[in-house]
């Protein structure tokens, strides 16, 4: 068995750091079990994320969809999900949620635009 | 409609009726002309007529703007073919620019494809000197990396895209603030980019004539839908001491103008669809007007500085 090297420590060490982080949620179809069925959307129009706050369950699915002509992004202000690419008209992004917290983001095209989700036990 | 002022809540001389009504008279006259602050209207044609050669230590130069090459919605389901009227008016100039500015928006999505089509177009227009400064939609999912592939390699960019460079005696400044953008937030520099701009203009003449371009306006055109930027004032600060300072934004897709000092402030019309007036609708975003309306709304701005001249002159032609 080899010795972790000192820059192979550090390695390990932000991977583990970015996993927990990016544990909190988890993409659709990352996961076959999400523990429920239960769809909740956040319709995007007029430069707005609606509704602005939602509150979930943890395995819950979040689906946001864009109304808008122009293209918007779904971005965790504290890097806690993986952000969306841009979404076009009618394009949707869909993301599970883990751990019980409160999750803000941003569209990171028109800043102006921020949501929050708040996730609680299941 | 009347041409005084019913009310002026915040005593600065406009109300909202006037403030529409001379975005009115912008995008239906065709051109008006700004230079040391006082507002002028010419015709397409007198700038035409003027067209004589410029001595050569004048200087004359094009913005377009906005071109969003890949949008398909009602507002312009053709905006190649905009653009190249754009690039047609341009060729038809008698006297052809030095160069043109393209502050922004090149794309709709960032495509390869898109970047692809507008490079093609372009290929038409009679001026090949081209510098560009990045809008939101030509950064949206890989931080810039394609566009500085594309459109900076006759410049010196440093850090995410922004560089200087001289023509005439005129000293030009192309920004980005599009990138890394905060939540909640505006438009934004950044400290490493505030501190080259301080660096770069720290050794020239207080009578150099400055000439910056960005994409989101440097000056808060309407800081609830997102136009202005964070940290413009601390850039300003540094051009403070210029006798002449001209700014050139696109991103709202209408004329606007502002004349504060020395600086004069000027946003561009998009050459693929209009954006609604600030305040005038829930949200910003692409304006469908009846067709026959479009292509005057539709348009690009001629800059002319004509050496001893203190202001730059600025003129917008729309495509009608």
């Amino acid at each position: 068995m080899s010795t972790l090297t000192s820059r192979n420590k550090t390695i390990a060490l932000l991977c583990a750091i970015s996993c927990l982080n990016l544990s909190a949620f988890a993409l659709a179809g990352d996961t076959k079990d999400a523990g429920t069925s239960k769809q909740n959307t956040i319709e995007i129009k007029d430069f707005a994320f609606n509704p602005q706050t939602i509150i979930i369950r943890s395995g819950e699915k979040i689906t946001w969809t864009n109304r808008d002509e122009e293209p918007h992004t779904i971005v965790s202000v504290e890097k806690q999900f993986k952000k969306s690419s841009a979404l076009d008209t009618d394009q949707t992004f869909t993301i599970t949620a883990g751990a019980p917290g409160t999750y803000t983001y941003f569209c990171s095209v028109h800043p102006k635009m921020t949501g929050t989700i708040i996730v609680v036990k299941s | 409609m009347s041409d005084y002022i019913s009310h002026d809540h915040e005593h600065d001389g406009i109300d909202r009726r006037g403030f529409l009504h001379c975005m009115a008279w912008a995008g239906t006259g065709l051109l008006w002309t700004v230079s040391g602050g006082v507002l002028a209207s010419k015709t397409l044609a007198q700038i035409a007529k003027a067209g004589e050669p410029l001595p050569a230590t004048d200087l004359s130069f094009l913005q377009i703007s906005d071109s969003h090459i890949g949008f398909n919605k009602d507002a312009n389901k053709d905006v190649t073919a905009t653009f190249k009227i754009a690039l047609d008016r341009i060729n038809a100039m008698p006297t052809p620019p030095s160069f043109l500015i393209h502050t922004g928006d090149i794309t709709q999505l960032s495509k390869p494809e898109e970047f692809d089509t507008f490079d093609e177009v372009l290929k038409s227009c009679r001026t090949k000197d081209v510098f560009y400064v990045p809008g939101e939609h030509d950064v949206l999912n890989d931080g810039g990396k394609l566009y500085r592939e594309r459109y900076l390699k006759r410049v010196e960019a440093k850090g995410s895209g922004w560089y200087s460079f001289n023509k005439n005696g005129v000293h030009f400044i192309g920004l980005v603030n599009v990138l890394d953008l905060q939540a909640g937030g505006l438009g934004q520099l950044g400290d490493e980019q505030l501190e080259w701009l301080e660096a770069d203009v720290k050794d020239l003449g207080t009578s150099t004539p400055i000439v910056v371009f960005a994409h989101i306006p440097l000056w808060a055109v309407y800081p609830q839908w997102g136009w202005g930027t964070s940290d413009s004032e601390r850039a300003l600060g540094y051009l403070k001491r210029f006798g002449s300072v001209t700014v050139l934004n696109g991103h709202i897709h209408q004329v606007l103008q502002k004349v504060e000092g020395n600086v004069t402030f000027h946003t561009a019309m998009s050459t693929a669809f209009p954006q609604p007036a600030p305040g005038t609708a829930p949200s910003p975003g692409p304006l469908k007007v009846p067709a026959e309306k479009l292509r005057s709304l539709l348009g690009l701005t001629s800059v002319q500085y004509k050496q001893g001249k203190t202001a730059l002159a600025v003129v917008d032609s729309n495509l009608s």
